[in-house]
């Protein structure tokens, strides 16, 4: 396959492999498309179901919703300069934002784990009724992704240090930007979907 | 804990069956010890990254899924020719039932398909692997550890008796406890991951390893019914892993997805189910019209007939495969104007699958049909196939589902379907693909017997069954004591058998034929159209030395016709392979003990079983060995002694 190999262009998409590799993440992604959908579908349909629990527009705040999204839509941004450092061939421009992007992330995740542990105080939680099943489960698992995002993006620093900028770690980088870009438009449905119209209804 | 709590008790039939694993297992570990072949299973076949090695496991164990699925069967049917015999008990039966159901759509038809996939479509478009060969071990070892683990179920802690749609509350933890619902969501979860990796990775191939200068209309029609196939479990796999991880936290978290209590909707179970499980049931049926269509233009000596409709109309169904699922329960009430939506759908599934059918029989008008034993298989899902789906479109009226519905009328449908379709495919592509495979063709005299008491048993199975359902007899129900219903079931359960026999005729045609037959030398048996059959046989395992330059449909004929082969001499290269590896195995030996875990719902084991997963993940990503080059000495030396020159 090294006959496949070109000259110029981005790093990581020089040889078959990267290309390849990319486009079956591109694909693996319309696959987390239909996995975020059928959640939201089924936190749709059960929407109000609440049971004896609190409601929850009685329970989401403004303030700390609006944090987390100011630190992962900012943390996506962070990620694309990573990129931008990386084409430009320096490494310590990629690591340095990369750990940026990182640092916002876990910060989002502390976030998230304080109103988890905020609405189970007040009675909001997995078991209580059906809507909050479906809250917990569809936000939680964009928290887990993060979580695996962040953990995945701890392995590439690593990588980095270790073989620097070559088109196998370039096309690993890239891969994990596209996956944090998703992460990042399925929290601004998530804000949307839930949050907002959750403290208008 | 007590050893009663885990291993099922009280029942002689899974005593014998107990008895029977042990046995199996010590003769096997026996024989790898006296002949020394412990280090060649490693080597060879549990750490390999080759897809057809790959594509032969899945193939052996789809043949051992369906003797264990058919064996299910045959204690249904003894159970409703014989009520008096009390065979089975209720409960026996309704687990009987849930695993007979599960085991043949998810480990045996997916993964014998996938298993053709894997060996024939690399080499029908001059591929040397997948794109992702690691991956696909991955993909290999989710399905057969999740396999293993549903099928232990009955021996460990007791199998699901929820059907194999699982339909909530029913399969919730208030009205099915204990770990047996567990089996059932673990098993087909871990094996979930694995079929929509194999989705990515065969879609890649597709798209970007194909030869030189071949169009997507270029390509053969099985290579298009994978790609069309892979798009529909991309598309629908992922809804199944969320219907299960959701019932999976009900089950064992105290969620109230599908609960009451918690004003939680069984019915969405419903909807999510068969939004995944109807277009399941085009991912088992468009690979085996890509199949057909090879074996029937091979053997009538003509290029397919239609090829760019049969292209599109399997895009139509698998669009439209999408859009019926309500047809599944048209009696929960959903309102005639829901219905009508989805019985309309429904019954124009009826118009692409026609345009196939007549495209297949204008292949055969005014052909010199060859009546090989996997052209007989394919010749007799016409007409059978038909059968199944003209009651399909009778079951499709949302008006008269209401009298069909959860009867032997339904039963006689899928199964006119399931098996005239999918399961007559994997035999003819099996018998088709044999020699390539394995390097011998399956004997035709013993292939025509297994194949004459498999088509005559299942006719004589299942024809029946239509009259039962129209006569009332419902499905799922262990008492049949109504006279009027036994002489029937009494035939049924006597086609039954006889496609039993037909089925071990079939495996012993396997052994009689490795024995005996005659080993295949040119690697072009049949006279093929297409590209796998242009390598050696046995198949190198970088399967072909030169890539050759393709330019239109069917494309080994005029190859043929110039005397151009693969192995062009001058145009040699360095071939660049991946290496084995023991980490697919080992990562989801680690996950597959996970679930093992949460099935008993043993946390702490089941989170170490996670993080030992993980680790292995970790491992891989750290993993930078690119494989190594095969040089061109050793591929002339490979090609010349395979070739004879």
């Amino acid at each position: 396959m090294s006959a496949h190999e070109l000259k110029t262009g981005p790093l990581e998409y020089r040889t078959q492999e990267g290309r390849m590799s990319i486009l079956g993440f591109w694909i693996f992604l319309g696959a987390e498309v239909v996995l975020f959908a059928t959640l939201f579908a089924t936190y749709a349909v059960l929407f109000g179901r609440t049971a004896d629990a609190p409601h929850p527009g009685e329970l989401f705040e403004i303030k700390t919703t609006l944090i987390m999204t100011f630190l992962l839509l900012t943390s996506s941004f962070t990620c694309g300069i990573a990129i931008h450092e990386m084409r430009r061939g320096s490494l310590k421009g990629l690591m340095t934002w990369l750990i940026i992007t990182l640092l916002l992330g876990l910060g989002f995740l502390g976030f998230e784990i304080y109103e988890f542990m905020h609405y189970a105080h007040e009675g909001a939680t997995l078991q209580s009724s059906a809507f909050w099943s479906g809250f917990f489960v569809l936000a939680g698992t964009h928290g887990l992704h993060v979580t695996v995002g962040t953990g995945w993006a701890i392995l590439l620093l690593i990588q980095l240090s270790r073989r620097g900028l070559t088109n196998v770690t370039n096309r690993k980088v890239f891969i994990i930007s596209l996956y944090w870009h998703f992460l990042d438009v399925v929290w601004i449905f998530i804000f949307t979907g839930i949050y907002l119209i959750g403290m208008v209804i | 804990m007590n050893i009663t709590d885990i291993l099922v008790t009280g029942e002689p039939l899974i005593y014998g069956a107990m008895v029977s694993i042990v046995l199996v297992s010590t003769a096997a570990i026996f024989l790898l010890t006296y002949f020394k072949r412990w280090g060649w299973l490693w080597r060879e076949w549990l750490t390999t990254v080759d897809h057809k090695k790959i594509g032969i496991m899945y193939i052996l164990s789809a043949l051992a899924m369906l003797f264990r699925g058919g064996m299910d069967a045959l204690m249904m049917r003894i159970q409703l020719a014989f009520p008096g015999l009390n065979f089975l008990d209720a409960q026996h039966y309704d687990e009987i039932f849930t695993t007979h159901g599960t085991v043949m759509i998810i480990f045996m038809a997916m993964p014998f398909l996938i298993g053709l996939m894997n060996i024939i479509v690399p080499l029908q478009i001059g591929a040397r692997d997948f794109a992702f060969p690691f991956v696909n071990a991955v993909s290999f070892w989710s399905f057969f550890f999740g396999a293993m683990l549903f099928n232990i179920s009955f021996v460990i802690g007791g199998s699901p008796d929820a059907g194999w749609t699982s339909y909530t509350p029913l399969a919730g933890a208030a009205m099915s406890p204990g770990p047996g619902q567990n089996f059932y969501l673990m098993g087909l979860q871990l094996s979930g991951i694995g079929t929509l990796a194999t989705g990515v990775n065969l879609m890649v191939t597709i798209l970007k390893m194909r030869a030189p200068g071949m169009k997507l209309f270029h390509m053969p029609i099985f290579t298009w019914s994978t790609l069309v196939t892979c798009f529909i479990i991309v598309f629908a796999f992922p809804i199944l892993t969320v219907a299960l991880a959701l019932m999976t936290i009900d089950r064992i978290f105290g969620s109230q997805f599908f609960t009451l209590t918690g004003e939680g909707l069984p019915m969405m179970w419903a909807n999510l189910f068969w939004m995944w499980g109807h277009p399941e049931v085009y991912i088992v049926i468009l690979p085996a019209f890509g199949i057909f269509s090879e074996v029937i233009a091979t053997f009538a000596r003509k290029r397919l007939f239609g090829y760019h409709a049969m292209v599109w109309s399997m895009i139509i169904i698998a669009l439209l495969s999408f859009l019926v699922w309500v047809h599944h329960f048209f009696t929960m009430g959903a309102g005639a104007f829901v219905n009508s939506v989805f019985s309309v759908s429904t019954m124009l599934i009826a118009v692409p699958t026609g345009v196939k059918i007549f495209n297949w029989l204008a292949t055969l008008y005014k052909s010199k049909i060859e009546f090989t034993v996997a052209n007989l298989w394919a010749l007799a899902f016409i007409p059978s196939f038909v059968i199944g789906g003209v009651t399909g479109v009778m079951l499709g009226m949302a008006a008269a589902d209401f009298q069909f519905h959860n009867s032997y009328f339904l039963i006689a449908h899928f199964h006119y379907v399931l098996i005239a379709g999918t399961v007559f495919a994997c035999f003819a592509g099996l018998v088709f693909w044999y020699p390539k495979i394995f390097g011998h063709k399956l004997n035709e005299r013993i292939g025509k017997w297994s194949f004459w008491l498999f088509l005559i048993g299942f006719h004589v199975c299942f024809f029946p069954q239509y009259f039962l359902g129209l006569d009332g007899m419902p499905r799922r129900i262990f008492i049949t004591r109504i006279e009027e219903w036994l002489p029937l079931n009494v035939i049924s359960t006597v086609g039954a058998f006889g496609m039993g026999l037909g089925f071990a005729v079939f495996v012993f045609n396997i052994y009689y034929s490795y024995r005996y037959s005659e080993r295949e030398k040119t690697g072009d048996p049949w006279n093929g159209r297409t590209l796998e059959w242009a390598t050696p046989t046995p198949i190198p395992f970088y399967n072909f030395a030169t890539i050759p330059h393709v330019d239109g449909i069917d494309y080994y004929l005029p190859m043929k016709e110039k005397g151009e082969t693969t192995y062009d001499e001058s145009k040699l290269e360095p071939i660049h392979m991946p290496s084995n590896s023991g980490q697919p195995i080992i990562m989801m030996a680690f996950f597959a003990f996970a679930s093992f875990a949460l099935v008993f719902e043993w946390i702490p084991l089941a989170i170490a079983g996670l993080i030992g997963g993980f680790i292995m993940m970790g491992v891989r990503s750290f993993d930078y060995d690119e494989g190594y080059h095969v040089e061109v000495d050793e591929i002339k030396r490979i090609e010349r002694s395979a070739r004879g020159l």
